[in-house]
């Protein structure tokens, strides 16, 4: 899965940097969560005895198994990131692919959020803000919170450093 | 650097963070209390008047529990929110489960404003509000501070940025201002003869919507069925015998009069939007930037700051092109109005746009420049997506319709091909002079100058079927405006950004502001 396509960096070959390896829990318990009331949905209809058995369940238990199992993990390989001198790099999407590079001297402010989740596994998002209408705010979940962090402190001081 | 970091979960608060203050949970809870009082109310008199005191035993607790859980997570909230005014920047961290820490610098730090409303101002408290260029849905701000310490916050914050003299220097103009006014210079004008030129191009069938609108307003209200079948029937069958008693001449002379009335009210109509938007048109250069004047109901008067101008746009139609009338656009971070751009010549020839573009700090189109088109591999998949649907309609219409109507997919699919071939040579763009140009557009041309340095990023986004052909599209983020360049091939659009980016990193968004 690594090979796959859809995870080659669309900009310029830098090497990204994965994202932590809890990214991928995080995200396949969303989506369970996501998918539970489907999944009773379906065992309802289930119940009613209308339908030949399983038309409906297995279909759904099926795609909530992709959504949970595979989905997730070919998520968390499209993803990644590079923090240059001067830059931030954001990779995502496996459909739909995006590549954008937010330099510190553009940015406004800086979030880090953690959901509950998040702060279960340790991790936290990276968000950062700026003026443009199109790509207002890059955001850059599954961090190791520490680390996202340290990337605040550092985008921040080269804003300092470049407006002294 | 890890080490450094403060630890995820507070329980205590760490050095230097500041609760805001303790009042500011009551001040919520009392927020809340008048929210709930009109529900309160109405629950309170339905109950008294059934004369059910019973129901008053179960309901009152209730309430009294509801009261409780709103005010202890008013309590826990102002608990876990902290804030921190560091060396470099101001810090707010919030949220009972999840957490949110917001960083914002001194220096992008634009103005701290001092909010008080009615039930904080009895408590004696402000809200803070920090604003920064970055729009202002996503602001920070702090509720509630007592209003001694909102105003040293504040006191703090504009110390802090005094080593920026951009920003100040903004202030000291601004009071200059008054007597630099009468010394305008005068950029563009439009008189009475232009307008109506203009507003003849403004051409517009629009009445008839309106007219239709009202059509339908009659239907509903006043019961003509418009879509009833006898009506019309009846009211051409009326019409018909008269048409055809008139005899060919007349019928001909009928048609022509029909085409000249549509002529007529189309015209009358794009005059009269002109004149109502743009009369005595005025566009000047003051010390504080251009300001433009406009309108006979309502006189607008719109300054923009030079420095505030983002990018430039260029539009014509397909007729007035030909003509070499044109539309120049300032894209801003538009503060003063509702719309982020601001026509500053909405019908003007090039040599008189020119200069206007160049006091703007932009350099107009040259001839010497690299133009590049989109991917061919971009243009072939539009026509084949686009003519595609148009293929497929045809394949009911050739089963279920008589055989010469499969002639209209068939016909539509071609033109559809063959126009978006022609429109794919005036789609281009180019770098040139710390500028980026991208022009498209067949029926309605359009060009775009950005100056690279004022762009905030640069995203390259592909779908499935650009990543197996090998394009991108190119956004490009630009304060208050949008500017992308579609279909590009991916060695271009890496070249584009890296252009872009370089341009960037050599100075920082507080020098542009």
């Amino acid at each position: 899965m690594e090979n796959d396509p859809a995870s080659g960096p669309v900009g310029t070959d830098d090497a990204l940097t994965s994202l932590h390896p809890n990214h991928v829990k995080v995200l396949r318990i969303k989506a369970a969560l996501a998918a539970i009331p489907f999944v009773i949905a379906s065992l309802v209809l289930e119940g009613t005895d209308r339908l030949p058995p399983g038309l409906v369940f297995g279909p759904v238990a099926l795609l909530a198994l992709l959504a949970i199992v595979r989905v997730p993990l070919r998520r968390h390989h499209a993803r990644g990131y590079a923090m240059g001198d001067d830059r931030l790099r954001v990779v995502r999407g496996i459909l739909l692919r995006s590549d954008s590079v937010v330099p510190f001297g553009r940015v406004q402010h800086i979030d880090v959020n953690q959901g509950p989740l998040e702060r279960y596994y340790g991790l936290a998002a990276l968000t950062v803000h700026t003026a443009g209408t199109h790509n207002a705010s890059v955001h850059l979940p599954g961090l190791e919170q520490g680390l996202a962090r340290a990337m605040r402190e550092e985008i921040r001081a080269h804003i300092r450093r470049e407006t002294l | 650097m890890n080490e450094t970091a403060e630890p995820a979960q507070m329980a205590a608060m760490p050095a230097g963070h500041r609760r805001t203050d303790p009042l500011s949970f009551a001040v919520n809870g009392v927020t809340q209390l008048t929210r709930m009082a009109v529900p309160l109310a109405i629950g309170a008199v339905t109950i008294f008047n059934d004369g059910e005191l019973g129901k008053l035993l179960l309901i009152a607790p209730m309430v009294l529990g509801v009261l409780g859980v709103s005010f202890l997570i008013a309590w826990l909230r102002w608990l876990r929110l902290t804030y921190v005014a560091g060396a470099s920047d101001i810090r707010v961290e919030s949220g009972i489960v999840s957490r949110a820490a917001r960083s914002v610098p001194y220096e992008r730090i634009q103005d701290v404003s001092l909010e008080q409303k009615l039930i904080p101002r009895l408590f004696g408290l402000v809200e803070l509000r920090f604003e920064t260029g970055a729009g202002g849905k996503d602001e920070l701000k702090l509720a509630y501070l007592s209003r001694d310490e909102g105003e040293a916050l504040r006191r703090l914050v504009r110390a802090r940025r005094t080593g920026e003299a951009v920003v100040d220097a903004g202030g000291a103009v601004d009071e200059a201002d008054e007597d630099a006014d009468e010394q305008a210079q005068v950029l563009f004008a439009m008189d009475r003869q232009r307008l109506t030129t203009f507003g003849l191009f403004e051409f517009s069938l629009a009445v008839f919507a309106v007219l239709g609108g009202a059509a339908q307003y009659a239907e509903s209200f006043m019961g003509i069925e418009m879509w009833d079948p006898d009506l019309w029937r009846r009211l051409f069958a009326l019409q018909e015998e008269w048409i055809l008693g008139l005899g060919p001449m007349a019928q001909v002379l009928g048609a022509v009069v029909a085409v000249l009335t549509l002529l007529v009210i189309g015209s009358a109509t794009g005059l009269a939007r002109t004149f109502l938007r743009d009369w005595g048109f005025i566009l000047e250069r003051t010390s504080r930037g251009f300001r433009r004047r406009r309108g006979l109901l309502t006189r607008t008067d719109v300054v923009m700051p030079l420095h505030r101008v983002q990018a430039v746009s260029i539009s014509t139609g397909i007729v007035r092109g030909r003509f070499g009338w044109k539309s120049l656009s300032f894209v801003s971070l538009a503060q003063d109005s509702g719309s982020s751009s601001h026509v500053v010549a909405p019908f003007a020839q090039d040599e008189e746009l020119e200069p206007i573009i160049r006091i703007a700090g932009f350099a107009p189109p040259a001839d010497g420049l690299d133009w590049h088109r989109a991917s061919t591999r971009y243009r072939f998949d539009g026509i084949a997506l686009k003519s595609g649907a148009f293929l497929l309609a045809a394949i009911p219409v050739a089963l279920f319709a008589p055989t010469p109507f499969v002639i209209v997919p068939l016909a539509l699919a071609a033109g559809s091909a063959a126009a978006n071939l022609y429109a794919w040579r005036f789609r281009r763009h180019a770098l040139g002079g710390g500028q980026i140009i991208s022009a498209s557009g067949l029926l309605a041309p359009r060009t775009q100058i950005a100056q690279r340095v004022k762009l905030q990023s640069v995203e390259i986004a592909q779908g499935p079927i650009a990543r197996r052909r090998g394009y991108a599209t190119l956004h490009l983020g630009l304060a208050g405006g949008t500017f992308t360049i579609r279909g590009i091939a991916l060695e271009r659009a890496r070249a584009l950004s890296d252009a872009v980016l370089a341009s960037i990193a050599e100075r920082d968004f507080s020098e542009l502001t």
